[in-house]
C-alpha cells in the first residue's frame, strides 16, 4: 500500500508536469498576443488598411505595404507550390531510401532549411537582383521567399506521402491502376494534410521574413504598380517604424496586429481545408 | 488420381518458381497447375511463402523492394515473367484480395467506378450498371444501396472485405487471388465472406486461389489443396492434390500430420 501511494504521488507530480509545460507555452503566446493587441488595437481601422503612410509611416496608413505583401507572397507561392510537390514527389515516389541522389536532395534541404535568412538575402540580392537583373523588385523578393520557404514544404509534403499506407499502393496496383492515377487519384488526396502543414509553416516563415527581403523586395512604401516594382513588405515596415521612426511605434503596433491576424487567418483557413477534406473523405 | 488430375484443365502452369529478399531464399522450386473453375487452397504454417508465392502470380511481387523472381509462369498463351508484358492488363485479369481490407478512401461507388474508368469503362450508366451489379453479387447492395455515396472507410470490417471483392470482381477477372481473406475478420463476416468465395466458384465458375492459415476453412471450401511447408528457412511445395485426398488420404506424412493437427 505504502509503495502505491508514494506510486500515485509521483504520477501526480509527472502529470502536473505535463500540463505545466503546455500551458506555459499558451501563457506566453497570448501574453505576445496581448501586447500587441492593445497595442495596436487603437490603430486599427478601416483607414488605416486602405491609406498610404504618411510622414514615413508616422501617420497614414499601410495600404501599399500590405499591397506588397501580398504580392511578394503570392509570388513567393507561384512558384515553390509547384516546384515543392514535384521535388516531393519524386523524393517520395522515385527514390528510394539507399539512393544516393535522393540521399544527396534530402541532405541538401535539411541544411537549407536551417540557413538563417540573412544568407538567403544576400544570395537573392546577388542572383535575382543583379544577375538576372530584376533589381529591388517584388519580383525578387518572392523568389528569394520561395527559396527559403522550399525545404520546409517539400519535407513536410514528402513526409505526408511516405505516410501513405502501402495497402494503397499495393491494392491500387492489384487493379490495374496506373503509377500516376495511383499518385494524383490516391496519394496526392492522402498527402494532403502534410502538404496543408508544410504550406502554412512555409508562408509563416515567408510573411515575416524581414532580413531576407531589405536586400531584394527593398522597402519603398509607395504602391506597387507592376511585379518589378520595389515594394516594402508588412515586416519591414515594423522595422522600420520601430527601429528607424522616432514616434513611430503606434503605427507599428497596429501593422504588427494585421501581421498577426493574416497569420492566424492563413492558419485558420488551412485548419478549415484540413478538417472539411478529411470529412469528405 | 493421377489420370484425374490431368483430365482437368489447368488454366495456369507454375514452373520452379522461386524467390528471394535480397539474399533470403522465401521459398525455392515450386512446380504446380492450377485447375480451372475450382478453388485452390494453399495452406501451411507462416513464413513459409505462401502470401509471397501469390504476388508473383500477378507480378505485384515488382513492387517490392528487393524481391527477385525466377522460374516461369504461364497464363494460356501469356508467360507472365516476360518483363515486357503490360502489367496493368495482366493485374485485370488476374484480381487479388488482401489479408486486411483495404478499400481506398473514397465513397463505396467510387471505390468501384475509380477502377473501371483506369480501364477505360468511360460510359457512367454503363459504370452504374456494373456497380449494382457486383454489390449484388457480393450481398452488399441491400446493405448499402441508400449510401453509395457514403465514405468506405465506415463500412464494417466484412463489408469493407466484400466491397473490395466486389471492385475485383467489376474488373472481370479470370482469376481470384485471396491472401487469407478472412483472417482480419470476426467469426460472423468470415462465415459471409467464406460463403461468398464458394459461391463464386459456383455461381461464376471463377477459378481462385486461396491461401489461408484455416485448416477447417480449407477443408470447407476447397477443391484442390496445396501443402507449402518451411524447409530450414525456406518454403517449399510439400504436396498438391485434390482435397478429398488431400485432407483423407493424403501421400506426404507430413501433410497427413499437419491435416491431423499434430504438426504446424
Amino acid at each position: 500500500m505504502i509503495v502505491n501511494e508514494k506510486q500515485q504521488g509521483i504520477d501526480r507530480i509527472i502529470s502536473l508536469l505535463f500540463w505545466f509545460v503546455p500551458l506555459l507555452i499558451t501563457a506566453i503566446f497570448i501574453w505576445i498576443l496581448g501586447d500587441i493587441v492593445r497595442g495596436g488595437i487603437g490603430q486599427l481601422n478601416w483607414a488605416f488598411l486602405t491609406t498610404a503612410p504618411i510622414d514615413t509611416g508616422r501617420q497614414g496608413g499601410i495600404a501599399p505595404i500590405l499591397v506588397s505583401t501580398l504580392l511578394i507572397l503570392g509570388v513567393c507561392l507561384v512558384v515553390s507550390l509547384p516546384i515543392g510537390i514535384g521535388t516531393a514527389i519524386l523524393l517520395a515516389e522515385f527514390t528510394s531510401n539507399s539512393n544516393w541522389f535522393g540521399r544527396l536532395v534530402r541532405r541538401s534541404l535539411d541544411v537549407l532549411a536551417g540557413v538563417p535568412s540573412i544568407v538567403f538575402g544576400l544570395f537573392g540580392n546577388a542572383f535575382f537582383s543583379k544577375t538576372l537583373g530584376l533589381g529591388f523588385s517584388i519580383l525578387s523578393g518572392g523568389l528569394t521567399l520561395a527559396c527559403m520557404v522550399l525545404p520546409i514544404l517539400i519535407r513536410s509534403t514528402e513526409a505526408g506521402l511516405s505516410a501513405v499506407p502501402i495497402e494503397y499502393r499495393l491494392s491500387s496496383a492489384s487493379l490495374g491502376i496506373s503509377r500516376t492515377s495511383t499518385l494524383w487519384h490516391l496519394l496526392l488526396p492522402a498527402a494532403t494534410p502534410g502538404l496543408l502543414v508544410g504550406l502554412v509553416l512555409g508562408i509563416g516563415r515567408a510573411i515575416a521574413e524581414t532580413a531576407a527581403l531589405i536586400f531584394t523586395s527593398g522597402y519603398v512604401d509607395r504602391m506597387p504598380t507592376s511585379l518589378l516594382d520595389s515594394g516594402r513588405s508588412l515586416s519591414i515596415h515594423i522595422f522600420d517604424l520601430s527601429m528607424n521612426v522616432t514616434g513611430g511605434d503606434a503605427n507599428a503596433y497596429g501593422s504588427a496586429l494585421v501581421l498577426i491576424l493574416i497569420l492566424l487567418l492563413i492558419n485558420a483557413i488551412a485548419a478549415w481545408l484540413a478538417s472539411k477534406y478529411n470529412r469528405s473523405l | 488420381m493421377i489420370n484425374e488430375m490431368t483430365e482437368i484443365q489447368s488454366l495456369m502452369q507454375i514452373q520452379q518458381l522461386s524467390l528471394r529478399y535480397q539474399q533470403k531464399l522465401a521459398f525455392q522450386d515450386i512446380t504446380l497447375s492450377i485447375p480451372q473453375n475450382s478453388i485452390t487452397a494453399i495452406v501451411g504454417p507462416s513464413g513459409c511463402g505462401k502470401s509471397s508465392f501469390l504476388t508473383c502470380l500477378n507480378r505485384l511481387s515488382d513492387l517490392i523492394p528487393g524481391c527477385t523472381v525466377s522460374g516461369h509462369i504461364q497464363l494460356g498463351t501469356l508467360n507472365i515473367r516476360n518483363p515486357k508484358i503490360n502489367t496493368t492488363a495482366l493485374r485485370r485479369r488476374i484480381g487479388m484480395i488482401f489479408q486486411k481490407p483495404n478499400p481506398f478512401p473514397m465513397s463505396i461507388e467510387k471505390n468501384i467506378t475509380f477502377p473501371l474508368k483506369e480501364h477505360g469503362i468511360k460510359n457512367a450508366q454503363e459504370r452504374d450498371r456494373i456497380v449494382e451489379q457486383v454489390l449484388q453479387d457480393v450481398g452488399l447492395w441491400s446493405e448499402v444501396k441508400d449510401r453509395l455515396q457514403a465514405n468506405a472507410l465506415n463500412l464494417s470490417g466484412g463489408q469493407k472485405q466484400r466491397l473490395c471483392i466486389a471492385r475485383t470482381l467489376a474488373l472481370q477477372p479470370e482469376i481470384l487471388l485471396m491472401d487469407e481473406p478472412c483472417s482480419a475478420l470476426d467469426p460472423i463476416a468470415s462465415g459471409i465472406v467464406e460463403d461468398l468465395i464458394i459461391s463464386l466458384r459456383q455461381k461464376y465458375n471463377y477459378t481462385i486461389i486461396i491461401v489461408t492459415h484455416n485448416l477447417a476453412q480449407a477443408k470447407r471450401i476447397a477443391d484442390y489443396a496445396a501443402l507449402f511447408w518451411v524447409d530450414g528457412s525456406c518454403g517449399r511445395l510439400i504436396e498438391f492434390a485434390p482435397a478429398e485426398q488431400f485432407f483423407n488420404a493424403p501421400n506426404h506424412e507430413l501433410t497427413q500430420a499437419y491435416v491431423n493437427g499434430i504438426k504446424g
